[in-house]
């Protein structure tokens, strides 16, 4: 058996409105554990007010070393960026 | 007459956060993982928190010379009022957990009944303190079930903690006679009231536990009138190291 509690990954939202970050990861027995857990490590210094938490085995994540087919193609592509509009003067905050 | 009881008390209330706050301050990390040393330490500061309230309070009571500082680290022994339970030792996770949480579930209805008292400085302390409270007795009364229901290990381990804690939980309901007076004045917590309740949490828990009430009587205890077990000289002698050997010394 492993004793090892499993690995949680956790999202913290700072403020309403925001979206949730990954902030980190913890060792807890379950998801409420992870939930508690994550209080006492993420937010005792009133970082966040809601916290998601995610088994990280259940994260399918991209594998780096097939970093350059996943995202290379796109590198030369600029004209995927819209920066070839002209701009009206007015427009200062774009 | 009315003073000195009413410092007293603060007493009461302060000593119990100080001195198991200082018990968890010992774990600071030592505790079993990261998590929950983090938590335990956590806790401990919320209590300490709760003390520097009580203890500012009673110094302006007090009067004289008298400070918050000097009420905390200048002390003896037989001039603390906490109750034996939260003086005795960190001797496994178990004990550590019971302890807390048989604490959490009496200082949780305590704050509730406080946050009404007619002294406003009490009640505005209860009102900060109580929600700190109602988290810690999440945090035990969760670890108390999964250590009850957990393996045969742990279980044997919640149940032997109980053994010896639970008697020492009596004290908190045995009124003296300046609980009695501040309770008549409005100012203090209704212990009988708080007694039953206390009686039905503890064994909610406890049944989801599968933890079962010691059938022995209840300990004989008077930390409240400043009798404590022979833990407090060497909590003590920790806690104060520094003011004594260094008087006056600043952070």
């Amino acid at each position: 058996m492993n004793k090892e509690w499993p690995i949680f990954e956790i999202f913290i939202r700072s403020k309403n409105g925001l979206e949730h970050r990954h902030v980190g990861s913890l060792h807890a027995a379950d998801s409420e554990m992870a939930l508690e857990n994550a209080r006492d490590v993420y937010t005792r210094r009133e970082e966040g007010v809601s916290i998601w938490v995610v088994e990280s085995i259940n994260i399918t994540a991209s594998n780096p070393e097939n970093a350059g087919e996943l995202f290379e193609p796109a590198k030369d592509k600029v004209y995927r960026h819209p920066t070839f509009y002209k701009l009206p003067i007015e427009l200062k905050h774009i | 007459m009315m003073k000195d009881n009413l410092y007293k008390y603060l007493l009461m209330l302060g000593d119990n956060s100080m001195i198991l706050g200082h018990r968890l301050s010992e774990l600071c990390g030592h505790g079993p993982s990261l998590e929950t040393d983090i938590a335990l330490t956590n806790i401990s500061l919320d209590l300490f928190g709760q003390v520097r309230n009580y203890f500012q309070y009673a110094a302006k009571i007090k009067g004289g010379d008298s400070t918050e500082d000097t009420i905390a680290f200048l002390r003896y022994d037989r001039e603390h009022y906490n109750c034996i339970l939260v003086e005795q030792a960190n001797i496994d996770f178990a004990h550590v957990i019971g302890r807390q949480f048989l604490f959490d579930a009496f200082q949780k209805l305590q704050l509730e009944q406080l946050v009404n008292s007619k002294d406003e400085t009490i009640a505005a302390i209860a009102t900060k303190s109580l929600k700190e409270s109602k988290y810690h007795l999440r945090f035990s009364g969760e670890w108390v079930k999964r250590l009850g229901y957990g393996t045969e290990e742990s279980h044997g381990r919640m149940q032997e903690a109980i053994n010896v804690l639970y008697p020492f939980a009596n004290e908190f309901f045995v009124e003296t006679e300046i609980e009695k007076e501040m309770q008549l004045a409005g100012i203090g917590a209704d212990l009988q009231q708080i007694k039953e309740q206390f009686d039905q949490v503890v064994s909610e828990i406890f049944t989801l536990a599968t933890i079962s009430i010691p059938d022995v009587k209840p300990r004989y205890a008077q930390g409240k009138s400043g009798m404590h077990t022979e833990q407090m000289g060497y909590i003590l002698s920790e806690l104060q190291y520094m003011q004594r050997a260094y008087p006056n010394m600043q952070w």
